[in-house]
């Protein structure tokens, strides 16, 4: 093992701190010292629990002296974006509206963390309210990507990603509503999972458009995002067990949706995502083309129910205090108090369509795949970008591969697959069956080896 | 909101002309761009083939009504 400690994998982790070979302390101490070191030039954490942090990992370990373990996380420092409930810290949602705030009880998720023995070393930066892709507009400075500081980490969970990358905290947990934690895990290089909507609880986290938002892991490898989904779905593994089941990769049938997903793509990125398909095959795997017939409906359908579903949740603050947000997130806040009723529910039913037509699409195969992201990481405050010489919306491109899937809420993950020739990493995103997301892990955990540059 | 919404059913054409103006007067004239933005996302819903129709016809009368001729948002949202 080469790596610094605190950059290996959970999986790798527990069971050097179960065996007494490693301290929960010293791992914890190494983390806080990389927030210390590097957070004011990257601004991924908000909240740093340096002491609170500590002290669990002290009782971790005199735990473990004493023969106990407390779960599959025993000692293993986590981070929360801070849009979920810590008991006693404060819930900033990176924003000047949340100020003074400070959560009473742990979010359910974080319970079954702490449940399972995690250490909380803070809470990550994001873009304001989770209402953007960039981590830029936030009330707490721009989170930067620590591949190339002058681009975005995506976002909205940009400090999450960019704290498990840079040895900050060994896993994270955020939240996705359009493509949050898969687009920075993308732009960063990290593994995001997306369960399936409604699997993990997200009381106790401030939403923003309840109908599509969810909670998941961003971490190092598949197998630690499968634990920490497995631990906040009430379900934690027994420390030691095994819970990580890959498929055999002969024999796996993925579907190609080309239409529209290929319709925009960075070069590079099509490069990238070619050659992890010609990989796959190589190993056995077989792909086939399908088709999305109204992906390219997703958008506007997106718009017409996360803006009013965010403008209701925001309404009675920013009447009272529309100085506190930032100015573009204020924007697209009132932007939703102009959606009809009646535009709505058109939305809907566009929902339907497209959750009908991916279930179609997933039918004859075991999984979808498509890049996570259109683009390698924007640069910071970019409005727009130039993609095979045209001109487009850098927010519409990083929500455009990803927004899909929180309307129909099928499980979707985000796994590295190589790097441009800068060296921003390009993102193999991989949906399941609903309902089904450890099929979907069991999926991603044998293509993982093969796409992982 | 000085206006009534309308009295049976509001085209995005009438719909941005009330928008934009509640949006003037609310002190919130940035906010016209993203109004004519989504303005063009309207359109588009409105005009896809998956819209339901009461009389049990298709939705040609939606899409004649509110796409405008030319406009590349409406066009392009077709696979």
């Amino acid at each position: 093992m080469n790596e610094p400690l605190h950059f290996l994998a959970i999986t790798e982790l527990a069971p050097l701190i179960a065996a007494g070979h490693l301290s929960s302390v010293d791992l914890t101490t190494a983390c806080l010292a990389e927030i210390e070191a590097h957070n004011d030039a990257l601004r991924a954490f908000i909240t740093v629990t340096a002491e609170e942090a500590l002290g669990q990992a002290r009782e971790r370990d005199a735990e473990t002296a004493a023969g106990r373990c407390r779960g599959p996380l025993h000692g293993i420092p986590v981070s929360l974006k801070d849009l979920i409930d810590q008991r006693g810290v404060a819930t900033t949602a990176a924003s000047r509206v949340r100020d003074g705030h400070i959560a009473a009880i742990d979010a359910p998720v974080t319970a079954r963390l702490r449940e399972a023995g995690a250490v909380f070393v803070g809470k990550t930066n994001l873009h304001e309210f989770a209402f953007g892709t960039t981590s830029d507009d936030t009330a707490y400075g721009a989170v930067r990507n620590p591949h190339d500081q002058t681009r975005s980490p995506g976002g909205s969970s940009g400090g999450s990603a960019v704290g498990i990358l840079t040895g900050m905290s060994v896993a994270s947990i955020g939240t996705d509503t359009g493509g949050s934690i898969r687009i920075p895990s993308a732009a960063c290089g990290a593994v995001g999972l997306k369960p399936t909507y409604g699997e993990l609880p997200a009381d106790g986290v401030v939403p923003l458009s309840r109908s599509l938002d969810h909670v998941g892991p961003l971490a190092r490898s598949v197998a630690d995002a499968w634990l920490l989904y497995l631990v906040m779905r009430g379900n934690a593994p027994a420390a030691g067990a095994s819970w990580a089941d890959a498929r055999r990769i002969s024999g796996l049938r993925l579907g190609v949706p080309r239409p529209y997903v290929h319709d925009i793509l960075d070069d590079e990125v099509r490069g990238r995502f070619a050659e992890s398909l010609a990989w796959l095959r190589q190993a056995g795997a077989e792909t086939v083309d399908v088709a999305i017939p109204h992906a390219s409906d997703t958008a506007t359908i997106y718009q017409h129910m996360s803006l009013p579903e965010a403008a209701a949740y925001h309404a009675a603050s920013i009447d009272a205090h529309p100085e506190r947000y930032t100015p573009n997130v204020r924007l697209r806040i009132e932007m939703g108090r102009y959606v009809l009723a009646e535009d709505y529910a058109r939305a809907q039913r566009g929902r339907e369509i497209l959750r009908a037509e991916v279930d179609r699409a997933l039918a004859e195969v075991d999984a979808l795949v498509l890049p996570t992201l259109p683009i390698p990481a924007p640069p910071i405050g970019a409005p727009t970008v130039e993609v095979s010489g045209k001109t487009e919306s850098v927010r519409n491109l990083m929500l455009r591969l990803t927004q899909i899937f929180n309307l129909t809420g099928h499980p979707a993950i985000s796994i590295p697959c190589g790097s441009t020739a800068d060296g921003l990493p390009c993102g193999f995103q991989i949906v399941g069956r609903r309902d089904d997301t450890e099929a979907l892990l069991a999926v991603a955990a044998a293509c993982e080896p093969r796409v992982v540059a | 909101m000085s206006e009534p919404l309308h009295r049976d059913h509001m085209t995005t054409d009438e719909w941005l002309a009330w928008a934009g103006a509640d949006a003037d007067t609310r002190g919130l004239p940035e906010l016209k761009p993203l109004i004519e933005a989504l303005a063009a996302a309207q359109r588009t819903l409105r005009a896809a083939d998956w819209n339901e129709d009461a009389a049990g016809g298709g939705p040609d009368a939606a899409r004649a009504e509110n796409a405008r001729p030319g406009d590349p948002d409406a066009a392009e949202s077709r696979p």
